[in-house]
């Protein structure tokens, strides 16, 4: 059974003040998200994938399709006791302080009170916010929000955590940190469904990415079968500074750093290249194939959808 | 009441104090002693009146105000920073929001026209030495108001529910006022024949009737109030804050959160 699966949800809005018309911010999402895995919901900004975490909290209403979250109706008040939540761009009662906003979302999540003072110490510990628990939210920076932010939002222990854009306005230092707490509730045997623009935290952290543009799903896969498509080209890396002037004819691109070369050419003329540096005695470091990345594959996934006609 | 309501309700209790909207406080205590001071300079025989009058109406302003400023931006106030997307995506249901936010602006006013009207019990004392037994009286005002207090409340968190905070304070305190005249429209109503009568009648029953929730004047020359009103009122203010507050949690059932 999946942790997530959404049937079919639909939104489309009334625009316009006299005369109304539809805008379809989400078409008919068809997307199951399995127990335990982290599913990364790509697209540009616009594409829909915050309105797709609004329908799924109950922010704002569908207009068709249903979803189902650990086996129960996603409408189910009892299913919310299991999720967590960070919005996009976090924005909490900022004349509390990190203690007392936990608390206050303890007692609605139902955290029982005698176990709420602990789990508080031990969320702002594990999110990096020890020492500035007791200063009043309205003097921390975007940075401790958004780790606030992710400290509501696995405060309750859920089995599913929905996380808007959680790198947004964090340092790389902090990117990190929450890519390695992303990665602890993996291993908890959480499942987490997190959207972002930011490609490489995705490659790092899915099994799985779903591409959203335009309101429509363009792909789902695991990251290594979207990138598994080889561009057909290899990259050879060698020791010293020279390049051969065979390996320019045979249409390397080559890059000079340090001692190294850097040259990525056609995969026909592998062995030719291999050959041409032997003849030169130059010491072989690599040769690999040259991926797919999850960019490239994002890019022409956007391409294609823009060709097709762009709008749903 | 579940722990969810209480919760919401003290947060938003927490939040007027945090505003310091309780400084409000300090202003009246130190208005109504210098008040209580100068009238018992230049009144001859009717400073207790004045004390009673002058205290009671401040009550009631002031605690209008502050139910207006905050009831205003409840609702809105947390859509709009987007503070409620962390609220409702927990096991809490929107009614229990609203009813927690109406719970905490109730209690914020309770606590306010408590202090307030300790003020004005000390500021009798001062004009008039002792207290009499008509003063108890004044006592079932401060109740009055409080009743008034809850149908404002309910009013504003209405609004807020569909409209900006600022067409939110102008309904509300528009409200209010046609309400303090409640009973002379409906006695306009009664008079009033055909479509006239008609609209007369139905604004009368829509528009809260807050005329008989104001004794201060009787309170103020010594008269007694009568049970039958304590009762009447506290079951009309109670009615009508339970209608507006449905009327709210239907709205916001069905809002989406943009």
């Amino acid at each position: 059974m999946p942790a997530i699966d959404i049937l079919g949800l639909e939104k489309t809005y009334s625009v316009g003040f006299w005369r109304k018309r539809p805008r379809r911010a989400l078409c008919p999402l068809h997307l199951a998200v399995e127990d335990g895995e982290i599913l990364g919901f790509l697209g540009p900004n616009g594409a829909g994938k915050t309105t797709t975490l609004k329908l799924l909290m109950g922010l704002i209403f569908p207009t068709a399709g249903s979803a189902r979250i650990l086996g129960k109706e996603w409408t189910d008040p009892t299913v919310k006791s299991q999720i967590g939540f960070l919005p996009e761009q976090p924005y909490f009662y900022d004349y509390l302080t990190a203690r007392e906003l936990l608390d206050y979302y303890g007692r609605l999540s139902g955290v029982p009170a005698k176990q709420l003072k602990s789990r508080i110490e031990a969320v702002l510990a594990r999110v990096g916010l020890p020492d500035v628990s007791g200063m009043q939210l309205r003097k921390f920076s975007k940075g401790m929000l958004q780790r606030v932010g992710i400290a509501q939002a696995i405060l309750h222990e859920p089995k599913v955590v929905f996380l808007d854009e959680p790198m947004s306005g964090l340092d790389p230092m902090g990117r990190r940190e929450v890519r390695d707490l992303m990665e602890q509730l993996k291993s908890e045997g959480k499942t987490v469904f997190f959207s972002t623009h930011i490609l490489s935290d995705a490659e790092a952290l899915c099994d799985r990415v779903a591409v959203i543009h335009l309101g429509e799903l363009r792909g789902v896969g695991a990251v290594e079968e979207l990138t598994s498509g080889v561009a057909g080209k290899v990259e050879i890396i060698w020791q010293g500074t020279m390049v051969p002037a065979s390996l320019k004819a045979l249409g390397a691109e080559c890059h000079v750093t340090g001692d190294t070369v850097r040259a990525v050419l056609a995969e026909a003329s592998q062995d030719a290249a291999i050959d041409a540096l032997r003849r030169e005695r130059l010491q072989l470091l690599s040769v690999t194939p040259v991926r797919k990345t999850l960019e490239q594959y994002f890019v022409e996934k956007l391409k294609k959808s823009e060709t097709a006609g762009g709008a749903p | 009441m579940s722990a969810r309501i209480v919760a919401i309700a003290a947060n938003t209790f927490r939040e007027a104090v945090r505003d310091r909207v309780l400084y409000n406080l300090i202003a009246f205590a130190l208005l109504l002693s210098g008040a209580a001071i100068l009238v018992g300079q230049i009144s001859i025989d009717i400073e207790r009146l004045v004390v009673v009058n002058l205290g009671l109406t401040t009550v009631s302003l002031f605690g209008v105000v502050i139910a207006i400023f905050i009831g205003i931006g409840l609702v809105s106030k947390e859509i709009e920073k987007r503070t409620l997307y962390t609220v409702l995506s927990r096991p809490v249901r929107r009614w229990e929001f609203i009813v927690g936010k109406f719970f905490g602006l109730a209690g914020t006013l309770v606590v306010n026209a408590f202090f307030m009207a300790i003020g004005v019990l000390a500021a009798l004392l001062y004009v008039a030495h002792a207290y009499h037994k008509p003063d108890g009286w004044i006592l079932v005002a401060v109740y009055f108001i409080i009743l008034q207090f809850l149908i404002i409340c309910s009013l504003t968190l209405l609004f807020s529910c569909f409209s900006s905070p600022l067409l939110s304070a102008v309904f509300a305190f528009s409200l209010f006022v046609i309400g303090s005249f409640g009973d002379d429209l409906r006695g306009f109503a009664a008079m009033a024949h055909g479509l006239t009568g008609l609209l007369a009648t139905a604004a009368a029953y829509l528009v809260p009737n807050l005329s008989p929730l104001n004794v201060i004047s009787s309170v103020a020359h010594e008269q007694p109030v009568a049970s039958q009103l304590i009762v009447y009122n506290t079951a009309y203010a109670l009615l009508y804050a339970g209608v507006a507050l449905c009327g709210a949690v239907l709205i916001f059932e069905r809002r989406n959160l943009k």
